[in-house]
């Protein structure tokens, strides 16, 4: 019953009008720049960051919510009305709703999108808001070794268990966990790889990072593709509503979504599309249609889209519960919670349940304000769509750089934002994953904390990582992680990981 | 990275050198994570950890990653690359390089409006007598915006100056 008083309470918090502005303009931006192509929710939260910088905690925070879900949904409407072969072949969305919009569907294929994201949403909001305390309970028994075995499960999850392969995405990994050494050690107040640069003292800033890896990267790979022709662009004709045949062949297909997707989000491991995947093989084995999947089936649209926004939800779970973020998005709002010196966990719940319960709060109050702006605003969202690349990729940089300087007027840090920008580049040209560095670079810190932690406690003995059954179990998961998608890749079944893998930028 | 790479297919069994220098970059940033560190050694402490040890083991995993990469480069386990365009990369880049330093002397809406004019550019839009202009005043009407409205610190030169 206490998580019903603390949701509504937090519901009173949100719904204040100052706070209902924020969540507004949040969700209204989140649409905007995540509807932009090549722009995904990871790099939508990280460029619209410093948006936030000058409200409290709360208003930041409640704005944020609104830009996550917002960015998720524009993401969506780029899948269905924007035809760019190749680069979403893993975004799902796009196989069939591209599919519906080019046969004149669109609109019934962006609506299933929209209340199928809303449902999911409610629904996933809710899950999390019930399941949280019982995830912070159990958080409080862990010790030092727990999390730091949480975290290697995380860290083998997010680079190599998915993508095309185990080198690749480990190399990433151990890019970011080098660079997040740099700078002050907490524990003891040395100064490591800096090189005697004070700007490097506070450590390598995880949204200078990651906006130079996700913008600076992708536009330098984009313009280093050459002129391809314009994309196209599906104008929305006809209906935007749905028959009453969509509604009968959408709904068991978004609460199955919602089903699928909310534990896989929710699990340390839930660093990857998997969720749409499965939701979209589930649809095609269940359908009464199946002669229409491949050639425009709303279930296709309606199952993987509920499937994406749970497991968005979902992933909320242990960044809020356990402070562990599993993908590139949750890295960088783990970002702006420390910007105000929170620290998501189980103690957050303790200290400040008002900011815990209003942000969850916010996140339903966003999600509804999305289903009541998205479908009558889809026209301006059409028209984001064509904006020409140079002007597109030109803003893109203006903001991308806008943010840095916004954070830090120096020259010294462009200079980082454009070397990180290359180190993008160069390791998407050689089909290196992002996300795993960014990932790297936020949770390396706490990870390297808890490790010295638990062999502080053991004086030095490593096996005492082991020790500990429930840390032993999460540290065979993670060996589990690494080893069977080798074996895998080994035996010429790579293809179906690297489908899986998540594309965020 | 090595252009020549993206002609030669697999089959010839030649080293992918653009791994091979993926490999040596990897090495050199396990060196200068030694190197650094060794200075702090005498700080472990009474458990045998401390500031030095994390880095150590980021460096031998980065050691053994470079290792594993020089092994991928001779087998031509690394993907096939496309045709990479320098042009636009050189465009781009020379305009975060303008930014970057004019940033402090001619202020953000100068810098920025450069910056935006030569990323166009990269794209292929090269009139730079009308995009570098439009560029500047859409940079100072979103200076305006947030310096102004949102308090953002953003540095101001002579354009800004007329509004302050």
């Amino acid at each position: 019953m206490a998580t019903f008083e603390f949701l509504l309470q937090g519901l009173l918090a949100a719904a204040q009008p100052l706070n209902l502005l924020y969540a507004l303009i949040g969700v209204t931006l989140g649409t905007a720049v995540g509807v932009l192509p090549g722009i995904g929710p990871a790099l939508t939260v990280a460029l619209l960051l410093p948006v936030t910088y000058r409200l409290d905690p709360t208003g930041s925070l409640i704005m944020f919510a609104g830009i996550y879900y917002g960015g998720m949904y524009g993401g969506s409407t780029t899948s269905i009305l924007l035809n760019t072969p190749g680069e979403s072949s893993s975004i799902v969305t796009a196989l069939e709703g591209n599919k519906m919009a080019r046969a004149g569907r669109g609109g019934p294929a962006l609506a299933t999108a929209a209340i199928g994201s809303f449902v999911a949403g409610l629904i996933a909001t809710l899950l999390l808001a019930f399941i949280a305390p019982y995830i912070v309970k159990l958080a409080l028994v862990f010790g030092p070794r727990e999390y730091f075995a949480l975290m290697v499960l995380a860290f083998v999850t997010v680079s190599s268990a998915f993508g095309d392969s185990t080198l690749r995405g480990l190399t990433s990994l151990f890019i970011g966990l080098a660079f997040s050494v740099v700078g002050i050690d907490q524990l003891t107040g040395q100064n490591r790889l800096s090189f005697g640069i004070p700007d490097l003292l506070d450590g390598i800033e995880v949204t200078t990072m990651a906006v130079a890896m996700f913008a600076i990267g992708e536009t330098l790979f984009i313009a280093a593709q050459g002129d391809k022709g314009p994309d196209k662009v599906e104008a929305v004709r006809g209906s935007i509503w749905m028959s009453a045949q969509d509604w009968a062949r959408s709904w068991k297909a978004w609460l199955r979504g919602t089903l699928i997707g909310f534990p896989i989000g929710a699990m340390p491991a839930g660093g990857a599309e998997i969720g749409t995947f499965l939701s979209y093989a589930t649809e095609k084995r269940l359908t009464r249609y199946p002669e229409e999947f491949g050639n425009g089936a709303i279930e296709g649209v309606a199952g993987p889209e509920a499937a994406n926004n749970a497991s968005a939800a979902g992933t909320l779970v242990p960044l809020l519960t356990l402070g562990l973020p599993t993908t590139a998005t949750a890295a960088i709002m783990l970002a702006g919670f420390q910007q105000y010196g929170l620290q998501p966990g189980p103690l957050l719940f303790a200290t400040n349940p008002q900011l815990v319960w209003g942000l969850i709060a916010s996140l339903l109050i966003a999600n509804l304000m999305l289903l009541v702006l998205n479908l009558p605003l889809v026209g301006l969202w059409v028209k984001l769509l064509t904006i020409p690349k140079p002007w597109l990729y030109a803003g893109i940089l203006l903001f991308a750089t806008l943010g840095t300087i916004g954070a830090n007027p120096s020259v010294f840090e462009l200079g980082m934002l454009l070397t990180f920008g290359l180190l993008g580049y160069v390791m998407r040209v050689f089909g290196y994953p992002i996300a795993p560095v960014v990932v790297g670079l936020i949770l390396g810190p706490l990870a390297e904390q808890q490790l010295r932690r638990s062999l502080a406690i053991s004086q030095g003995d490593v096996t005492t990582l082991v020790q500990s059954p429930i840390a032993a179990v999460l540290l065979v998961l993670a060996a589990l992680a690494l080893i069977v998608p080798l074996i895998l890749r080994a035996r010429g079944r790579g293809e179906v990981l690297s489908q899986m893998a998540a594309s965020e930028d | 990275m090595s252009r020549d790479n993206n002609k030669t297919s697999t089959e010839q069994r030649r080293p992918d050198r653009a791994a091979l220098a993926i490999a040596a970059a990897l090495a050199a940033i396990a060196a200068v994570i030694f190197l650094d560190v060794s200075r702090l050694r005498e700080m472990a402490g009474y458990s045998q950890v401390g500031p030095a040890t994390v880095p150590n083991w980021i460096a031998f995993a980065l050691i053994g990653l470079a290792i594993w990469t020089v092994v991928e480069a001779f087998r031509g386990d690394f993907p096939e690359r496309e045709k990479q365009q320098f042009g636009p990369v050189v465009w781009i880049v020379a305009g975060l390089a303008a930014q970057m330093l004019l940033l402090t002397t001619a202020g953000f809406s100068i810098a920025t409006g450069i910056l935006f004019a030569l990323t166009a550019a990269g794209f292929g839009k090269r009139k730079l007598w009308m995009t570098i202009p439009v560029g500047i005043v859409l940079c100072l009407v979103i200076w305006l915006i947030f310096a102004g409205l949102l308090q953002l610190s953003l540095p101001a030169g002579p354009l800004e100056h007329l509004f302050l």
